[in-house]
């Protein structure tokens, strides 16, 4: 169906070209199920939208050999290449927030490639969009189609993306990272979905930097590393007998391993009573209790929109709970002025999801550190300990790579030596490999300075791996809690089953 | 949505009761008797000031005064111009249409320019040319665009009158004249938001849905594009008023620039102090249609 041999695609970065894919050579078979896995820059995406002539504007593509549907494409025009998107291949890409317009109708979005494509009679068309969006599992059709992206929640948004990227009926579905800004529950869903397109006959082209997402599905693993193949192979292949280093390290990842050494618990170094918080007439966060002793890590897990975030605001004095009390190394930290908190500010520290957007993008690592140093004391010790080297010190964040800036990030946390870091989803914008290195390091801090740690994540695999404690979170009450290997053998909660269910693991496809 | 109308409709009339009050105690502030001022360079006899004091009230207490004179500016009641010896109302209204028509041609002369410029010249060098242009356009004062024009088409092909506003032809320099510089901010940012839409994952997702770049512009970047532009009507509003008092020097038409240079000019106050509740009126009314535009492009602000 599709036969690449030796894809090079250079994008112009000022009087030079940079090099994104360097000869990649591979095909497609009609039925088959690829995944290409990489981290973010390897190349993987390009590679991808390429396919359909959407490399970028400025790309320059070179191949020797590029038939797509038996049609040799290298010379087509731009009209050429129109005839085979959404007709030939259907591009689902990561987030239907971003994906689809969002000042339009997901209807209007869907009949779109109708239109375009001059699909089925014009006034038969409302009735096909609603028989797409049946056909992605979407209940209420009708009602759906007159909605805007915004007004659906995260998952049937994605198969409003995923119901436009069918409606021209393609033989080749490409989906660039479908699941990856989803819950665990939902990406199971819409990988089941994807399934089920496959199983239906469509060929499927995923894209991921996770391979446990995608080795469920595929039936052969592209491993890209730099611009190039690094690896190729069936999946079972690739899970069990990797040759190359990088695959080795991917198939780690994505198998978690369990870090830490147990730290005895000490003293109690924060305590919330019987939080509630209300919002207008929406209750987020319903009788919340927690106590963390020094030493300890503490897992915080739920979905988006289950109040684990304001948990962590209500514990780091950003927001007043409505009833109940935190008390921070033996004082009352809710309830009293700015003022009283600030002497002990310092020794509460956050790591947030994305260090970018946590960092003045006009301030460099030296001073970034520089604040949270005290005076006269040198940033350099403190790089060493997250494995960075002083070289870093004159750069701008948007300079470091994520696992760079992360690493920053928990530098600037640990400088005033914390008695508590409260991690918000701290290594969910990273790949997984660098997320291994990060969850590493953090262990790590744990066991030098005897620092508690409150780890907030919607992904049950990376607080399996690091935290001794955990609590599940739904709906703003805590449902299940308990030493972390009890509650992820013996899950009493049904939520909590959903929730482990959904996880992602290396498995084989039968 | 009903909600977030009627808020507006009431911070509008907070702002207009505001600038009412602002001119009412300028006219209090100035350097003399409240008397003088209003008669200004008007002709001073015991009868006329015996009017005023009726008119005004000023012989009742202060807060009755300013309630008295709110009351009829909300009923439109402007006072009367003891200098031209008529109400201000027909001062005004004799002398708002050629204005309004002036500030409507410029406008919409304005914006269709910018977005014909913004979505035609997207590439390469007629790209740069245009951008170039717009550029020169914004920063070069109106009053000399305007000569330019005249010179060019009134006096050496004789193409448009020189002066005056009769009929269609006499409108349509002053118009450019105004609407050259608003099209040359207007599709920088036009062009601007346009690039940045082209950038977002939705232009891939339709790109890969078979659609032609063009379409991929008029049907999903443009909206996008609008909400910066519309968030330029404040400006615009300023632009408008602040350039017809010139335009219509430049061009010897009638209108409320003439009429506002004079009474500045005389010290005919009570004209003044209309023409700033008019301007506030302008104001208010445009950027209630910006916001109502931001409601009716972006379906996530309709969210109460």
């Amino acid at each position: 169906m599709i036969e690449v041999d030796n894809l090079r695609v250079t994008f112009a970065l000022g009087k030079k070209r940079v090099e994104a894919v360097r000869g990649v050579s591979f095909e497609i078979r009609e039925g088959e199920c690829v995944a290409l896995v990489g981290e973010s820059g390897s190349g993987k995406s390009v590679t991808a939208r390429s396919l359909v002539g959407l490399a970028g504007p400025g790309a320059g593509v070179e191949t020797d050999t590029f038939t797509v549907a038996g049609r040799d494409v290298r010379g087509f025009a731009a009209r050429d290449w129109r005839r085979l998107r959404g007709r030939f291949a259907g591009l689902i890409l990561q987030d239907a927030l971003v994906s689809l317009d969002p000042l339009r109708t997901v209807g209007a979005e869907i009949g779109e490639v109708l239109r375009v494509h001059d699909i089925g009679d014009r006034r038969d068309r409302p009735h096909r969009v609603q028989r797409l969006l049946t056909d992605v599992h979407v209940p209420e059709p009708e009602r759906r189609a007159r909605q805007y992206p915004h007004q659906l929640s995260g998952g049937l948004r994605q198969r409003a993306l995923i119901a436009s990227a069918i409606a021209g009926g393609p033989r080749l579905l490409i989906a660039d990272e479908p699941t990856t800004a989803l819950d665990a529950t939902v990406q199971a869903q819409i990988l089941r979905l994807l399934a089920e397109r496959h199983e239906a006959g469509e060929t499927l082209l995923l894209i991921s930097h996770d391979l446990a997402v995608v080795s469920r599905l595929a039936d052969r693993v592209l491993v890209m590393k730099d611009g190039r193949i690094a690896e190729a192979g069936s999946t079972r292949t690739i899970l069990t007998g990797a040759g190359h280093p990088y695959t080795r390290e991917l198939v780690a990842a994505a198998s978690g391993r369990r870090r830490a050494t147990t730290v005895e618990p000490g003293d109690v170094v924060a305590e919330a009573t019987a939080l509630r918080k209300v919002y207008g007439d929406r209750t987020v966060v319903k009788d919340f209790g927690l106590t963390i002793r020094r030493g300890e890590i503490v897992g915080l897990v739920g979905e988006s929109g289950s109040g684990k975030t304001t948990v962590a605001q209500l514990l780091f004095g950003l927001a007043e709970a409505t009833s109940g009390h935190v008390r921070f190394e033996g004082r009352d930290f809710s309830g009293v002025p700015e003022r009283a908190r600030r002497p002990i500010r310092r020794r509460l520290q956050l790591i947030a999801q994305d260090p970018l957007s946590a960092f003045d993008p006009r301030w460099t690592v030296r001073r970034i550190l520089g604040e949270a140093l005290g005076a006269g004391e040198s940033p350099e010790p403190i790089l060493e300990r997250v494995g960075l080297g002083a070289d870093v010190l004159d750069r701008y964040p948007r300079q470091l790579s994520g696992g760079q800036r992360q690493r920053v990030a928990v530098a600037r946390a640990i400088a005033p030596r914390p008695s508590l870091i409260i991690c918000d989803e701290p290594v969910s914008a990273l790949d997984v490999s660098v997320q291994a290195q990060v969850l590493d390091l953090l262990a790590q801090i744990r066991e030098d300075d005897g620092t508690a740690l409150l780890f907030i994540s919607h992904d049950l695999g990376v607080i399996r791996d690091i935290a001794d404690r955990v609590l599940v979170m739904h709906d703003g009450r805590v449902v299940e809690q308990g030493p972390v290997q009890a509650v992820f053998d013996h899950a009493g909660h049904e939520y909590t089953r959903a929730l482990l269910a959904a996880v992602p693991t290396l498995e084989v496809a039968p | 949505m009903i909600r977030a109308v009627t808020r507006r409709v009431v911070t509008g009339v907070a702002v207009l009761w505001a600038a009412a009050t602002a001119a009412y105690l300028a006219l209090l502030a100035a350097p003399g008797d409240i008397v003088d001022s209003i008669i200004g360079d008007g002709a001073d006899t015991p009868q006329i000031r015996a009017e005023i004091i009726s008119e005004w009230n000023l012989d009742r207490p202060a807060v009755v005064q300013y309630l008295d004179y709110l009351w009829r500016a909300a009923q439109g009641d402007l006072g009367r111009s003891y200098l031209l010896h008529r109400p201000v109302h027909d001062v005004i209204g004799g002398q708002i249409l050629p204005t309004l028509k002036l500030a409507a041609a410029a406008a919409v002369f304005g914006v269709l320019l910018a977005l014909i410029l913004a979505v035609t010249t997207r590439h390469r060098w007629v790209r740069r040319a245009s951008s170039t242009a717009e550029l020169f356009l914004v920063s070069t004062p109106p009053f000399l665009i305007g000569i330019v024009l005249l010179s060019v088409f009134s006096f050496r092909f004789g193409i448009f009158p020189v002066s005056g506003d009769r009929g269609g032809a006499a409108l349509v320099l002053p118009a450019i004249t105004l609407g050259l510089p608003i099209a040359g901010v207007l599709a920088q940012v036009l062009r601007d938001g346009l690039d940045r839409a082209l950038d977002e994952p939705f232009a891939v997702t339709a790109r890969a849905r078979g659609l032609r770049e063009r379409a991929v512009l008029i049907r999903h970047a443009l909206r996008h594009a609008l909400m910066p532009a519309v968030t330029m009507l404040g400006w615009l509003s300023g632009v408008l008023l602040g350039g017809v008092v010139i335009i219509e020097q430049v061009f010897g038409r009638p209108g409320l620039g003439q009429v506002t240079l004079q009474a500045v000019g005389n010290g005919d106050m009570p004209v003044v102090l209309a023409v700033v509740v008019l301007a506030a009126v302008v104001f208010v009314v445009i950027s209630t249609l910006a916001d109502l535009a931001y409601l009716l492009i972006d379906p996530r602000l309709r969210r109460s």
